[in-house]
């Protein structure tokens, strides 16, 4: 195992002159931020007991445009970090092709690391440092300093100034979040790989953070960010659905969820626990999801009218039911599109 | 909804507070939850949630004010409360490294169920579910979404009068998310209060009450359909942030 | 180089902030000589010793004399009977009981067939065959005192002289081998454990994701547990010099150039240890099984080499503290120069060239 791989790397460090001069060349004339073509990868998890062959990502193709604020949108063991982690060269894919800014991740993984910021997901910063020392750090990494791209954080790091003294590790999942986010900027990265940055942060802070990427997109940053809430899709421009290491679709937020191909109602009534039970029962129902104050519904077939529901439930001893017609939302689309629900 | 009466009370807290050194982290909060209620706690990060709930679940004490879970006090019985609630996190549910019938037979001992019944309810509980398959699996090797409603069962599996639920909806997928919400009813229509906290605000709607916490304080408890009213909101999320963005506690 | 800089500081911070781990890594060569140095030495001082002496003659007080003079010993008392031997064993302060034959110095004198018995407690035998030495040595000094010119041709008497350690000093074994474990522990150690800290909290991903180089993430992680290493031996040097007292025959600079490479090859093996753990505690674990443990086994510190079977022997080899030890006895108790110690340099320094290629080589770029 370890002496193959070593061989490869070898092999791959002798082609990296050639390439370095093609791949400059070819920049020029695209606009694509990132090109990810066909990646696969596997894990082996392998123990005494057992030896699993997992699949992470399968097939995974999308590009990415300029200035673009991309989202990888799915729940955690989709592969988003796996995904996260090869196109910021860390991993190695067992197949498929990607370049970031023209660079391929194989062989010009050097260039890359010099292009772009990354932020894991968890906060990676030094948790005994103050919030100053650890932009320093992270500054003087990339060979620049605080100072001379300062304009790029201002807005942020002021919010943060005030506790610039502060270690790390004693401030709020928000304010981490901000100073990774710093961290990751500092040296006006091209494109910015932000692998779950609102995962446990709360609604407030998770809003502030999508209008500073607002900011950034502005200032023709690329930025990919990947999250599990649904809610946060409306927020890119273009999103990529993600479960289970597949891609089950991209397009931009309004497309996906004007593709919907069913009539989606939401219902209510005063029992909601019962209602989703009944509702689910009426065998011309294809679907029965709860949203919260109401549920969401969809037909086999459109024999059914509004009131002919309100009927059916009347008679199973509903009342105050409140039926209507509804556009989707992305995690109507996500479940729809799920191979669950197709199943 | 059915009328209250003072023996239907599972939880109460009445002025609980909790100072670390000059800083108030839980000041002053009074309410009480009913039995077979979905109780959200909502607020957030570091607006106290976590203290207070550290409090309700006998693992802190509380600087001042007083408290009762399941009809003990909070500051002086937190050992029997311990012992009559169910508890899970998104941190921390199961152990990864042990197989699922494993980890149902250890926590069913440490809440006491006596030796002769796990055995017939661990295969019951796995019916339910439609684990059977699984329960020589190591939990790691579960998806996640399976792996929070085996957690969630283990929490009742003692038939707690309360379960306190810390964000276990985190990171989801969608539909397992509405599958545990699921599961979370049918644990409140056979009696069991819930207590939860969540970043999720779609799901604050699904609660039959619902509190927000900011600095310290309670500033909003009622249904979810009041509070949209008292707000002039479309959204539990709306509400969410008008209250949140009055915080002037930023960076703890 | 401002990177490079940069990094150090920040590693400087780690280390200064986190109060616990630095007093340990001030205070552990300390404590550890003065544990090794002191109370676990075989060193015998102020032994109490009993008489049983039936004779009472010239002979036997001057023997008595002798040992009670002597710093190994101290007097305690007579016996009054062999009977007693045993209790005062049991008593537990006595190291010791002589026994005399009767009318001694008759017969040392004109019969050459005095008796004389020692007896010692067998249960630390190490400390027994000690005390019964230097007790043996002691009479048969005093009987050539005694006989003087009276050459006595039908008697051999064993000589057993020590040399470079002529008094049996412990710390002149111990204070190489723990100047060994450490700057093996603390060198090796605390880089592998730093590097396992940052591939734990994450910061790893994002320094591979940069523009720096591993080559100086490495090395940035070796400056610091360097210099810490450096300190460390000053301090070993010092304690075993004016507390211990433990000569340094040969040259200084010699002895801190050895030792200057023999903490190159723990870094070096730290690094190799790091790359191959993804956590903390398994670097912990590791350095602690591949590291501590055979240098105290296998690098003739605690047990003699001479004496393991033939495969220990060999894997005792591959231990960089035991040449390392070799080295530093040869320069500090024997006093000799660089010549004789060629041989243990050539195998450290191909030690540290072989394990930094490998860790450099091993470093991996990539996160798998």
């Amino acid at each position: 195992m370890m002496a193959s791989s070593k061989l490869e790397c070898t092999e791959r460090w002798t082609f990296n002159f050639n390439t370095n001069m093609q791949a400059l060349h070819t920049t020029s004339t695209s606009d694509l931020a990132l090109s990810c073509q066909s990646v696969s990868k596997r894990y082996v998890r392998n123990s005494p007991f057992e030896k699993v062959n997992v699949s992470a990502l399968e097939d995974i193709s999308f590009e990415v445009n300029r200035g673009e604020l991309f989202g990888i949108i799915g729940p955690d063991g989709a592969g988003k970090t796996t995904l996260f982690r090869i196109l910021t060269t860390l991993l190695l894919a067992d197949s498929g092709v990607v370049r970031v800014e023209g660079f391929d991740v194989v062989t010009d993984f050097r260039a890359i690391r010099n292009e772009v910021g990354y932020m894991p997901g968890r906060f990676s910063l030094y948790q005994d440092l103050t919030v100053e020392e650890n932009l320093n750090v992270f500054a003087k990494v990339f060979n620049t300093s605080i100072e001379e791209n300062y304009h790029l954080i201002e807005a942020i790091y002021k919010q943060l100034e005030p506790f610039k003294k502060r270690r790390a590790g004693k401030l709020s999942g928000g304010m981490k979040q901000k100073l990774a986010l710093c961290c990751a900027l500092i040296h006006k990265p091209r494109v910015l790989f932000l692998d779950e940055p609102t995962t446990g942060v709360d609604p407030v802070s998770r809003k502030e953070f999508w209008e500073m990427l607002k900011r950034l997109k502005a200032q023709q940053i690329t930025i990919l960010v990947s999250t599990p809430y649904m809610d946060e899709a409306s927020l890119c421009d273009r999103i990529a659905l993600l479960l289970q290491g597949r891609i089950l679709k991209i397009d931009t937020p309004q497309n996906i969820v004007s593709q919907y191909p069913h009539e989606l109602w939401s219902v209510s009534s005063d029992e909601m626990s019962k209602l989703l039970t009944d509702l689910r029962n009426i065998p011309a129902i294809r679907s029965g999801y709860s949203f919260g104050e109401s549920h969401h519904i969809t037909f086999k077939n459109k024999e059914w009218s509004m009131d002919a529901l309100r009927a059916e439930l009347e008679k199973l001893g509903h009342s105050s039911i409140v039926i209507k017609k509804i556009e989707a939302s992305i995690e109507d689309c996500f479940m729809d599109l799920s191979p669950e629900s197709k199943g | 909804m059915k009328q209250s009466l003072p023996t239907d009370i599972v939880l109460s807290a009445e002025n609980l507070t909790k100072k670390f050194g000059s800083f108030t982290a839980v000041d002053s909060i009074s309410f009480e939850v009913r039995k077979g209620e979905i109780f959200g706690f909502l607020g957030a990060n570091g607006a106290g949630k976590t203290t207070a709930m550290r409090m309700l679940t006998g693992l802190s004490n509380a600087s001042s004010g007083k408290g009762t879970v399941a009809g003990y006090d909070i500051n002086t019985q937190s050992e029997q409360i311990k012992k009559t609630i169910g508890y899970m996190s998104q941190k921390f549910a199961l152990y990864d490294d042990l197989k699922v019938w494993e980890n149902i037979r250890l926590f069913a001992g440490i809440y006491g169920v006596p030796a002769k019944e796990i055995a017939p309810r661990t295969d019951r509980l796995l019916r339910q579910l439609d684990f059977e398959k699984e329960r020589n699996t190591l939990v790691k090797s579960l998806p996640l979404g399976w792996k929070q409603k085996l957690a969630f069962s283990v929490a009742i599996f003692h038939e707690p009068s309360i379960v306190f639920l810390d964000e276990p909806t985190g990171g989801v997928d969608p539909a397992a998310r509405r599958t545990f919400w699921e599961m979370i009813y049918q644990a409140a229509d056979r009696g069991i209060t819930v207590f939860v906290t969540t970043h999720y605000m779609d799901e604050a709607e699904y609660c039959n009450r619902v509190s927000i916490m900011v600095d310290g304080k309670i500033e909003a408890l009622d249904t979810p359909g009041n509070l949209k009213k008292q707000f002039n909101a479309q959204s539990m999320d709306e509400v969410f942030h008008q209250l949140a963005r009055k915080s002037t506690r930023k960076a703890d | 180089m401002k990177q490079f800089l940069v990094f150090i500081r920040k590693e400087y911070y780690h280390i200064s902030r986190d109060t616990w781990t630095m007093v340990i890594l001030l205070l552990l060569p300390i404590v550890m000589l003065v544990l090794f140095g002191f109370m676990m030495s075989t060193e015998v001082k102020n032994t109490k010793f009993a008489i049983y002496d039936p004779s009472r003659d010239v002979a036997t007080q001057g023997i008595t004399n002798k040992l009670a003079m002597s710093t190994y010993f101290s007097f305690s008392g007579y016996l009054d009977s062999p009977d007693q031997i045993e209790k005062v064993f049991r008593s537990g302060d006595i190291g010791l009981v002589v026994v005399f034959g009767e009318r001694m110095y008759e017969s040392m004198m004109h019969t050459g067939d005095a008796q004389l018995q020692l007896v010692a407690d067998g249960s630390d035998p190490n400390t027994a065959s000690t005390l019964t030495m230097y007790a043996t040595s002691m009479i048969v000094q005093y009987q050539q005192e005694l006989t003087g010119d009276l050459k006595i041709p039908y008697r051999i008497t064993p000589e057993v002289k020590f040399l470079y350690n002529p008094t049996l000093k412990g710390s002149y074994n111990f204070v190489p081998g723990v100047m060994g474990m450490i700057l093996m522990l603390i060198c090796a150690m605390m880089t592998s454990v730093s590097i396992a800290r940052e591939k734990e909290l994450g910061t790893m991903e994002v320094l591979l994701v940069s523009p720096m180089r591993p080559v100086q993430i490495i090395l940035s992680k070796v400056v610091p547990y360097f210099f810490i290493s450096v300190i460390n031996l000053a301090t070993i040097l010092l304690v075993s010099v004016f507390v211990l007292g433990m000569p340094i025959n040969g040259s200084l600079c010699l002895l801190i150039f050895l030792s200057l490479l023999f903490i190159f090859v723990s870094l070096a093996l730290g690094l190799l240890i790091s790359s191959a753990v993804d956590k903390q505690m398994v670097a912990l674990l590791v350095s602690a099984l591949v590291l501590i443990l055979p240098v105290m086994m296998l690098s003739g510190m605690m047990f003699p080499i001479e004496n393991m079977p033939a495969v220990l022997r060999w894997l005792s080899e591959l231990i960089p503290a035991k040449w390392y030890m070799i080295a530093i006895k040869k320069i500090m108790i024997q006093g000799l120069g660089f010549s004789s110690v060629i041989k243990e340099v050539a195998v450290l320094s191909a030690m540290a060239l072989l394990l930094i290629t490998a860790s450099i080589k091993r470093f991996k770029y990539r996160l798998e």
